[in-house]
């Protein structure tokens, strides 16, 4: 991270009372240089993900057993959700995936505003990833009984474990969301920083982290998208 | 000039200028308090987990020895009279009127207290987060961990964890036992506090991964320049080990218990068979996580054996290699085994399978078990009391380990499951195992964390106590659970009378070797003579620097001159290794 060229920023010390906060960052006292405290900051992430991954693999079991044990009541289930609007959201996020991705090339090379804008995308894919699976997902099938264990009442339910089905489908997916606003405020968060010109050339493990968790976001959405819709 | 803001000063201000122990207070009252609570300072940290994790020791104990005074006796009705229920006045217990349901009720519930404070409050955090939060920067000579607010954040999660099962227990208690099996736990009746140990034991989960991910990259980032993989001691590769379980198996855990909250408020039908949910899948999810955190719980007491053994017989550890690599190997078998706390719930096949694969752990550990004793052999051995509750531990856990072979072979295993012979396998490995290690460490350390001695035949005493009353305890059970009684029952037939009554006689031994112990640390604290910087004479970095140790851990940065055993090298004949510092180590090849 540090070999990256940094002669077009102004540098500490010169006078120039605009002296950056990633500018003038040095490192925790208890790190014996940045790279160190970088990299430990790079396997703790890794680390989290590997935990993040765990947890879905849970879900991910539990899938592969209520597939195994009740094989028509899955594919009944799955048969109610449109694949369009699970299609649209996987666009939605690969997309904010790509921005965030960018981000962090922009703050590399100290490209504040684009920075900014595509964080910002990122952020407006996110709650729109919400938005559609709230206001097309979410609410519609609630309101015609399609719920999770004891309060399922479709009436027209043919197979006899829908609602075990339910219970997947809105847990596996509800974690998701949930990741998903953990993120926004993640990216929020960033977004303040940013404006404060916190983040630069020389520093920017913050983003560099939060992208990578961004990213296990979206690689989870990868994989709910055609266990839950595409498979019959 | 640039002025670094407050956020960057509270890890790059403190310390250089101020070279105090960390002990010494730079406040007033108030502010010393408010010092304490907001500290990045792992040994800060360290300590406050230790009072923590002590202080549910002591909740956990407690429970303990009320279950011990309600078995001195079967419960009976004599003459319309309820005799023997002395847990009738606890949390629905029945009072005056109680029935023997309401006193077994009561039993129940102090039950799950018991298991699952001691293990998710006391346990699993217990050595690492006390021991291996103080003294693994320390042993690696860094100034802290990788992350200390993540640290503290650890501190804090867990404090309201355990805030939640203190919740539940107020609200009137749990009777699901610690491992909450489903459907049970799920449809037992009007009990919101389910869900708060639940939600408990979940939240803990949180503060066992940021302190395993701090100790991976800590131990991959931070040893002091010289010091490769080979040169650490052996507590930091236990350390290091013990932290992949808890990063790879508390996620697990996570989902499950999420799961049984869902299950419980919403009846989603994953794990309750009445509405089409596999109860069988809970158990294997919950095992995944609670087989490989068993070694969560000894792993670390490995360490402290290691380190103990070989300081207090100064003699260079049998092995080195060995034992670093068991540890690995233990973490990653540990993955593999989960299948045999339900033998009778699996296939045939499958059982037969995960009881193979049970045997494999007991390669590594007695790969270690022997590296000790070799270790013992010629050496200078000291009978501290460090040392005293090694010996506890090498004897105690042999115990446990051999007495675990049975249980893993599923004919045997057929008898044996679910009675009193398992209560005292796993008591025998994690009494016998992990808090005898603790006490060992405790005392080995206790200089270093507190600058003070401990009054060492005091201290002997109690070890005698805790190793006479564990034994009396629990050697008893193993004789009760080939006989038949079944674990986890409020009552039992006549026969077994004198068996109970014996083992809570030596519970109640054991509980004063504690008070002992108490009362010991206590005048330590306030009495005990000024320690030395290196009162046993240990080689390893945590010994180089004062005692207590400097805010910032060392005067300049730590080199490592010498490996963490050689005494034979470093140590010239004659010379008391107490007599800090040492002279310029003897050159290349000149072994005595």
């Amino acid at each position: 991270m540090a070999t990256i060229d940094t002669q077009h920023s102004k540098l500490p010390g010169t006078g120039d009372e605009k002296v950056s906060y990633w500018q003038k960052y040095k490192h925790g006292h208890h790190w014996r240089n940045a790279d160190d405290e970088f990299d430990a900051a790079k396997i703790g992430i890794w680390l989290f993900l590997a935990t993040e991954v765990l947890l879905f693999s849970g879900m991910f079991c539990a899938y592969a057993l209520f597939r195994l044990m009740y094989p028509e009541s899955i594919a009944a289930g799955s048969s109610y959700l449109d694949w369009r609007w699970g299609g649209l959201n996987t666009v939605v996020l690969l997309i904010s995936s790509f921005t965030m991705a960018m981000a962090i090339r922009n703050v590399q090379l100290n490209q504040q505003f684009w920075a900014r804008i595509n964080l910002l995308i990122t952020f407006f894919c996110a709650a729109g990833f919400l938005a559609i699976k709230l206001i097309f997902e979410y609410i519609p099938k609630w309101g015609q009984g399609k719920r999770p264990g004891a309060l399922f009442n479709y009436p027209f339910a043919e197979t006899s474990h829908e609602s075990v089905w339910w219970g997947i489908y809105y847990v596996s997916t509800g974690i998701h969301a949930t990741h998903v606003i953990g993120g926004m405020v993640l990216i929020a968060w960033l977004l303040v920083r940013q404006h404060k010109r916190h983040f630069g050339p020389t520093h920017y493990t913050m983003m560099e982290g939060v992208g990578l968790y961004w990213h296990i976001v979206d690689l989870v959405w990868i994989f709910l998208f055609p266990l839950l819709y595409l498979v019959h | 000039m640039t002025t670094v803001d407050n956020n960057l000063d509270k890890l790059a201000g403190h310390g250089h200028h101020d070279e105090g122990s960390y002990l010494t207070p730079k406040y007033g009252p108030i502010g010393t308090v408010w010092d304490w609570m907001t500290t990045v300072d792992h040994k800060k940290i360290g300590v406050m987990y230790m009072f923590a994790v002590l202080f549910m020791f002591f909740l956990g104990g407690f429970a303990a020895i009320a279950l011990r005074i309600e078995l001195l006796e079967p419960a009976r009705i004599i003459d319309g009279e309820l005799t023997g229920a002395a847990l009738k006045y606890f949390p629905g217990g029945g009072g005056e009127n109680a029935s023997i349901a309401s006193a077994g009720n009561a039993y129940n519930r102090i039950m799950t207290m018991h298991g699952a404070i001691m293990v998710f409050m006391f346990i699993v955090p217990g050595i690492p987060a006390s021991l291996g939060n103080f003294f693994l920067p320390l042993m690696l000579g860094a100034k802290d961990v990788a992350f200390p607010r993540l640290n503290l954040a650890s501190w804090y999660v867990y404090v309201f964890g355990s805030m939640f099962g203190v919740l539940s227990i107020f609200m009137g208690g749990v009777d699901t036992g610690w491992t909450f099996y489903t459907p049970y736990s799920t449809t037992t009746a009007g009990q919101p506090q389910v869900i708060a140990m639940v939600l408990a034991a979940f939240i803990l989960g949180f503060s066992s991964i940021f302190t395993g991910l701090n100790f991976i990259v800590t131990t991959h980032k931070l040893r002091a320049p010289g010091m490769g993989w080979f040169d650490m001691p052996l507590f930091i590769w236990a350390i290091y080990s013990t932290s992949i379980i808890q990063v790879l198996a508390t996620p697990v855990i996570g989902i499950t218990l999420l799961l049984l909250i869902f299950e419980r408020v919403l009846q989603i039908g994953i794990f309750d068979p009445g509405l089409g949910g596999d109860p069988v899948l809970f158990q294997h999810f919950f095992w995944f996580y609670s087989h490989p955190v068993v070694y969560v719980m000894i792993l670390p007491a490995m360490g402290i054996i290691s380190e103990v053994l070989a300081v207090h017989c100064r003699k260079r550890i049998f092995g080195y290699r060995a034992i670093a690599f068991s540890s690995l190997a233990i973490a990653a078998i540990s993955f593999l085994v989960w299948g045999h706390h339900m033998f009778t719930s699996q296939g045939e096949l499958g059982a037969m399978i995960f009881s193979f694969l049970t045997f494999f752990v007991a390669i590594p550990t007695a790969v270690k078990v022997f590296n000790w004793i070799a270790t013992l052999y010629k050496g200078s051995i000291t009978f501290t009391t460090p040392m005293l509750y090694t010996f506890a531990f090498l004897f105690l856990f042999s115990i446990g380990g051999l007495t675990g072979l049975p249980l893993g072979a599923l004919s045997t295993d057929l008898h044996l499951h679910d009675s009193y012979f398992v209560v005292a396998h796993f008591h025998y490995v994690m009494f016998g195992g992990t808090v005898i290690a603790l006490l060992a460490g405790l005392h080995h350390w206790w200089p270093k964390f507190f600058g003070r001695m401990y009054h060492e035949n005091g201290a002997r005493l109690g070890c005698l106590l805790v190793f006479v009353g564990f034994n009396v305890t629990f050697f008893t059970q193993f004789f009760l659970g080939t006989q038949g009684m079944p674990r986890r029952y409020a009552s039992y037939v006549d026969e077994f009378q004198i068996y109970h009554v014996i083992s809570s006689i030596g519970s109640f031994t054991l509980a004063f070797g504690f008070v002992v112990h108490l009362i010991v640390f206590l005048h330590s604290m306030f009495l005990g003579e000024k320690a030395t910087q290196n009162p046993w004479g240990g080689l390893t970095l945590e010994w180089e620097t004062d005692t207590p140790p400097i805010e910032h851990n060392f005067h300049g940065d730590p080199v490592l001159t010498h490996g963490p055993y050689d005494f034979d090298e470093v140590v010239p004949p004659g010379w008391d290794p107490k007599d800090y510092p040492l002279p310029e180590p003897a050159p290349e090849g000149s072994k005595h």
